[in-house]
């Protein structure tokens, strides 16, 4: 046997060695969000329903931290989270709803559907605010504290479990 | 009923490789007859059961089938029919299942196919075979089960990864796979050739359509996929020196180095360990692919499911069939003699030559890769990119183009260097004169100046083998070689330019705003939201106008999709025969004087950047030349054989004898 035929072997185990390791290493997995801590843009939404008021960057200044949900009647996964919000609203957190690319009577019929947790609703007819603060899709929610910054952000629907968490992170706004 | 079914295929084909694997090893031994002659069967039944298993899985994902955790946590039922499809094998279970499903249709056409290897030779390769589809078997079956169900069916499925919601991603994957699992046969034939020691011309006849089938569906599945990444993923490159995209490119180097060298070892009876080498090498290359995607080892933009238990089995089939393989080569390899002896200025010498080019290539690859893997020993945390596989890769691509233009020119065993002095001359003027002309004109950097003085010298050089001959009568394999040899060409010059030319335009630009790119002007009309099946979008209309001509209309979109919630980039590509405009609609960007908004609008001009893939193709349809003119020789000489025989039976009735053994 040659040496030099051992040679590929050698490699491939040094190789096998060092994957191996690092596959017994615990991997980090969380990625902060580019969003916290960073100040909510200035915006001004107009009413996505008759009778309920518009949103703006001002309604969450002052008060309790808030939570900003945006949400839309064409999406599944926002009639999934609806009894969480209103669970959420029972629990005396005030949320402001975003409408993205909805239509007033659509609004209107989920609302009376799956209820209303929210004091105000903007309609978001172009993604306007969603892009602006970078919310990859519907449902996402926000925890905005009482300056104006937002201190969480959280991707999808909310689902039972997040409640208590959502409620922790209000806290911590405060 | 189907999961159950398509999962009792599954094991039953595992007990098939079992008994392949088993009695492929006592044939080496003269055991068993009875078990020895079970081995091709159960290779071509093995291929009926994976095949049915794969098209049961295809069928509940067709039907969206939410009793089952793999339909329900990678499909909807809301999505477009096709996507629902493509689902099978846009997750890890389905796509693993889809590899078992080509691995034992590979090993139902060898086994079923091949009757030219010597029979010890089968017996071995087909036990190999079984062996390695054996593990995979284990790997799904145990770690990834795609059939299993749920306690209670699901109400609805949570959807594909937008990005993989595209037509780019039903070839791509799939072409892939088949070039990975046909080097496994490669393997499984190296490995069988040496054990029984059998490393001839003749068993490299036999590989050859292997590697070159395997070949072409790599090129093809690198090409598609190249092309999806740039006008799916709106960052207007190409190729990104990404894990995944190296995970495909390091098999295809190691294929095309072994290419080259079966073909000497078939023509000549040269190069015969070295070829061995770069089978096993090739396979492992795949392998390696598929642990560095699958162990969640690097991280990569591409968000497949990593599990690091899926790892750890994946480098345990790693060390079992290439440390396996590697020591067997260790102790077998000195007893193969090396064959017939040829000088360096040969074709043989060439492609010695650029064999080794090829390999050092890849082990700059593989090095960028597994690089961080080796620092995050160390805690240190770095990525490698760019700047170091362009430059590192382009020193021994450069010699690599050199041999490449003249060897095909060479004769094989040995030449002199004079025969061919004028052709030498000829490329080299044609690559300084276009350095000199494209330097005059502007100046740019050296790696796309040389790229496209190569891609001149080498279009010209690919053509030369046919000078002289009476084109009909160029043997079909040769037009292959001269297809692929352009194909490289072609490509070499549509990234040359691509790199040297392009103009980019980033800009934030309210409605009826206007920007120059290139000869290009762009006008932004409107932005409108707009809706699809299972996403909204704001869609930009850009009408685009070169010179006086007609203005063309784009409308990139920036997509969000609701299951689950993503934002993709749409580009819109405007392609025209001297290259493509590509623009892709991002934020808004505030507000203009008038209260208007403004758009971030990124629009490239990239000139002649579609003869990337148009050369990508040419190179995959060299190597399916290739195999029809292998193909054509084969049958050629098999009905030449069969002529022959009939004759000497003739001959034989006449005189009122007995026929002499057919010659093979």
């Amino acid at each position: 046997m040659r040496l030099i035929y051992l040679i590929p072997l050698a490699l491939f185990l040094f190789f096998a060695g060092v994957a191996g390791y690092q596959l017994t290493q615990p991997k980090d997995v969380n990625i902060p969000s580019q969003m916290i801590e960073r100040e909510l843009p200035d915006f001004a939404l107009e009413p996505a329903l008759e009778g309920m008021p518009g949103a703006s960057r001002a309604d969450f200044i002052g008060g309790k931290p808030k939570l900003l949900n945006i949400w839309a009647s064409w999406c599944v996964p926002c009639i999934a989270e609806a009894p969480h919000l209103e669970r959420l609203r029972q629990e005396g957190v005030e949320i402001i709803g975003v409408a993205v690319r909805d239509r007033p009577e659509a609004v209107e019929g989920f609302l009376a559907r799956y209820g209303n947790p929210y004091t105000r609703i903007g309609a978001d007819d172009i993604s306007e605010l969603m892009l602006e603060i970078g919310a990859s899709g519907v449902p996402e929610t926000y925890v905005i504290d009482a300056a104006g910054n937002i201190r969480y952000q959280h991707i999808g629907d909310i689902r039972e479990n997040h409640v208590e968490m959502l409620l922790e992170k209000l806290e911590e706004a405060a | 009923m189907i999961a159950e079914l398509g999962h009792a295929a599954l094991w039953l084909a595992t007990a098939l490789a079992v008994l392949q694997m088993v009695g492929g090893a006592l044939g080496l031994r003269n055991g068993n007859e009875a078990i020895v002659a079970l081995t091709r069967p159960a290779a071509v039944v093995q291929a009926f059961l994976a095949t049915l298993s794969f098209l049961l899985l295809l069928y509940a994902f067709a039907i969206t089938d939410l009793s089952i955790k793999l339909v329900a946590t990678n499909s909807h039922s809301m999505k477009p029919f096709i996507y629902k499809l493509t689902g099978t094998w846009g997750n890890h279970e389905g796509s693993m299942l889809l590899w078992v499903a080509v691995l034992a249709l590979s090993g139902g056409l060898l086994a079923g196919l091949e009757r030219r290897l010597p029979e010890k030779t089968m017996s071995a390769t087909l036990s190999v075979q079984g062996f390695v589809a054996l593990g995979f078997y284990s790997f799904l079956l145990l770690s990834s089960n795609p059939f299993e169900r749920l306690p209670v069916p699901a109400g609805e499925g949570s959807g594909l990864n937008p990005l993989l919601q595209d037509i780019g991603l039903a070839i791509h994957p799939p072409t892939l796979y088949i070039g990975y699992v046909g080097l496994s046969v490669a393997f499984s034939l190296c490995m069988g050739a040496l054990i029984t020691r059998q490393v001839t011309p003749d068993f490299a006849k036999v590989m050859r359509p292997w590697v070159l089938a395997a070949w072409v569906f790599l090129t093809f599945g690198i090409t598609a996929g190249s092309y999806w990444a740039y006008y799916e993923l709106g960052w207007g490159g190409w190729w990104f020196w990404d894990p995944v995209e190296n995970a495909s490119l390091m098999p295809w180097l190691a294929a095309t180095a072994l290419l080259h060298s079966v073909s000497v070892l078939a023509a000549r009876d040269a190069l015969r360990t070295w070829t061995i080498m770069l089978g096993v090498l090739a396979f492992s290359m795949s392998m390696l692919g598929t642990f560095l995607v699958r162990s969640g080892v690097i991280t990569s933009v591409h968000a497949f499911a990593v599990d690091p238990e899926r790892g750890s089995f994946i480098l345990a089939l790693l060390g079992l069939y290439i440390g396996g393989a590697l020591v067997i080569f260790a102790m077998r390899a000195g007893y193969i003699a090396e064959g017939k002896r040829f000088t360096a200025t040969s074709r043989e010498g060439a492609l010695v030559f650029n064999n080794v080019m090829l390999s050092a290539i890849l082990a700059i690859v593989l090095l960028g890769t597994l690089y961080p893997v080796f620092t995050e020993v160390f805690d240190v945390r770095v990525s490698v990119g760019p700047p170091y596989f362009n430059p590192a890769s382009a020193i021994f691509a450069i010699p690599m183009f050199m041999v490449m233009a003249v060897g095909p020119l060479l004769r094989w065993k040995d030449d002199k260097p004079a025969r061919i002095q004028f052709e030498v001359l000829l490329l080299a003027s044609i690559a300084i004169t276009v350095i000199a002309l494209v330097a005059f004109f502007g100046s740019y950097d050296i790696l796309p100046l040389l790229g496209l003085a190569f891609a001149a010298a080498l279009g010209v050089a690919s053509l030369l083998p046919l000078r002289g001959r009476k084109l009909s009568r160029v043997p079909t394999a040769t037009w292959g070689m001269v297809m692929a040899h352009f194909g490289v060409a072609v490509a070499l010059f549509g990234m040359a330019s691509e790199s040297a030319f392009t103009s980019e335009r980033l800009a934030a630009v309210s409605s009826g705003g206007q920007e120059q790119v290139g000869e290009w002007t762009i006008e932004l009309q409107s932005v409108d939201p707009i809706a699809g099946p299972n996403w909204t979008a704001i869609e930009a209309r850009i009408i685009a106008t070169r010179g006086d001509g007609d203005g063309v209309l784009l409308t990139p979109q920036a997509r969000n999709f609701w299951a689950p919630t993503q934002a993709t980039s749409e580009s819109a590509l405007l392609t025209t025969w001297d290259g493509q405009l590509y623009a892709v609609i991002g934020d808004q960007a505030g507000v203009d004087a008038n209260g208007n908004p403004r758009w971030q609008l990124r629009v490239w001009w990239k000139p002649f950047v579609t003869f990337i893939w148009y050369g990508g193709l040419m190179i995959a349809f060299g190597g399916i030349l290739s195999i029809i003119g292998r193909l054509q020789v084969d049958l050629k000489r098999r009905s030449v054989t069969k002529r022959g025989n009939q004759r000497r039976e003739d001959a034989a009735a006449l005189a009122g004898g007995t026929a002499p053994e057919p010659a093979e």
